[in-house]
């Protein structure tokens, strides 16, 4: 182990990391927001609702984020047509890219985690909302996703993890995230081991600090669960 | 117990001695990159092709070893050598001093200097001495952690934008994107294995780069330190196929000017 390595670039770890942290929240925050009423859409019983979200999420399922990202990266900036377009300026970017590839990635995954919560609600909440005679969109915002987030939390948090590691093929078009950072050390001073490791180190803090979020979250969310506090 | 021990260490002594004994070098692993055309890449059938290739399986012949050839990422291509993935890197590797400390070169096998490319007409020539006027606030691509990558980042980090790729390939395809301004990399890789293909809109511009602190004396194969006898061998095998004529047959298969 040769320390100096490390702590030399240190500053580009850190530099690394933000990148790595912005990535991994603009996508989740971008992925989710598309989730939402794709799974809403995609619980509906009107074929023609439900069939394009299951399409979107049968694609970005079925194929590794590797692929997508060479494909919308390499792959589109092959054509003229998209050279030309509006979107170039935005897709002539490695970083929107990612984001563009990341954000429908987890979206993807998203709208499955929430799909199972929502297709998980007892029956007794509906038929409670019903009896009181609310409308199906107050339904919807009071009763069915409020209790299908709270059933999804675990799921999701998983998710978010995933999607932490998964930001680590940044590094492949260029960006200097965490692995950039230790892609760049590696191959200016021949040490794998130093670099990686040192890059494991941070992605393993960084998903404790989420475990930890969650953990809080859950204890929140689920209070209505938890054991009653004996009484005196 | 005793009997464990004594057994034990003999065998580590059996490994040991086994380590230091010299190995008679019949049977040669080498790592090559195979994603930088015309030097190294993977033809559509599949198996490596290319200038580096073919003096690789010329040298292994030279030697009389049987010789194995190893694809392997530039970025790890120096660790998976220390690492004893494979016994010599012969992937057109220039010979630098940072690269000495880590490992041992042979003489040179070829030498050419390293360029900017751009697409036609966006650039006019430039001086060694203009270059920096020349290519200020420009989005320069190169390989990460090549000789190019170094004199990039060493002269001009502050005046360009430097883009950093795992491969030339890669390099080569965010060119044609549009993505880059310009590229630097070795002048005949670029000729021969994109302007004369996918890069027929784009030209060489500028001097010819050739300052040893960064480009090194050409590029030669590495070697794990301390294992002079193959590097005496592959020394003898490059001035024999100099000698013999393979090698010119080689260079005339891939260039019109002899690259030595």
């Amino acid at each position: 182990m040769d320390f100096e390595i490390i702590f030399d670039n240190l500053g580009l770890y850190v530099e690394g990391m933000w990148l790595t942290l912005e990535l991994v929240s603009l996508s989740l925050l971008a992925g989710f927001i598309l989730a939402v009423p794709m799974a809403i859409m995609r619980v509906s019983k009107n074929y023609f609702i439900a069939a394009p979200v299951r399409l979107f999420v049968y694609i970005f399922r079925g194929t590794p984020l590797l692929v997508q990202i060479y494909i919308i990266y390499y792959g589109l900036g092959q054509f003229d047509a998209v050279k030309d377009s509006f979107a170039w300026p935005f897709f002539k970017e490695a970083y929107f890219c990612c984001l563009f590839a990341f954000a429908l990635n987890t979206g993807a995954y998203t709208v499955e985690i929430l799909r199972g919560a929502i297709a998980g609600t007892p029956f007794g909440e509906i038929e409670a909302a019903v009896s009181v005679g609310m409308s199906r969109i107050l339904m919807l915002r009071r009763i069915i996703l409020p209790s299908a987030f709270r059933r999804a939390l675990p799921a999701y948090g998983n998710e978010v993890i995933f999607m932490l590691h998964g930001t680590s093929l940044a590094s492949i078009i260029t960006l200097v995230d965490l692995t950039g950072a230790a892609r760049i050390v590696n191959s200016r001073y021949y040490s794998p081991y130093e670099a990686y490791l040192t890059a494991a180190v941070f992605y393993m803090g960084l998903t404790f600090t989420l475990v930890w979020l969650f953990k809080k979250l859950e204890f929140k969310w689920f209070a209505h669960l938890r054991p009653r506090k004996e009484t005196v | 117990m005793k009997k464990l021990s004594a057994f034990l260490m003999s065998i580590f002594f059996l490994i040991a001695v086994g380590s230091v004994q010299a190995k008679d070098w019949k049977k040669v692993r080498i790592g090559i990159e195979g994603a930088y055309p015309p030097f190294s890449s993977i033809g559509a059938d599949g198996k490596p092709q290319g200038f580096d290739i073919d003096i690789a399986m010329a040298l292994c012949k030279e030697m009389g070893a049987e010789c194995k050839l190893i694809a392997q990422d530039w970025d790890g291509i120096i660790p998976a050598l220390l690492a004893r993935k494979y016994d010599a890197i012969i992937a057109s590797m220039s010979i630098t001093e940072e690269r000495k400390k880590k490992v041992d070169f042979t003489e040179k096998y070829y030498n050419s200097p390293a360029k900017f490319a751009v697409k036609k007409g966006t650039m006019a020539d430039f001086t060694k001495e203009g270059t920096k006027a020349a290519i200020k606030g420009k989005t320069v691509g190169v390989q990460r952690e090549t000789i190019f990558d170094r004199f990039l980042t060493d002269n001009y980090d502050k005046d360009v934008t430097i883009k950093r790729y795992g491969s030339q390939d890669d390099v080569y395809l965010d060119m044609l994107s549009g993505r880059l301004d310009m590229m630097m990399a070795d002048s005949i890789a670029m000729t021969d294995g994109f302007l004369k293909k996918d890069g027929k809109d784009f030209e060489l511009v500028g001097p010819s780069y050739s300052d040893p602190k960064w480009f090194g004396d050409g590029a030669g194969i590495a070697i794990r330190k301390g294992e002079d006898d193959l590097k005496m061998k592959f020394n003898k095998a490059i001035k024999a196929i100099r000698a013999n004529g393979t090698y010119k047959k080689i260079n005339d298969k891939y260039f019109k000017i002899d690259i030595y």
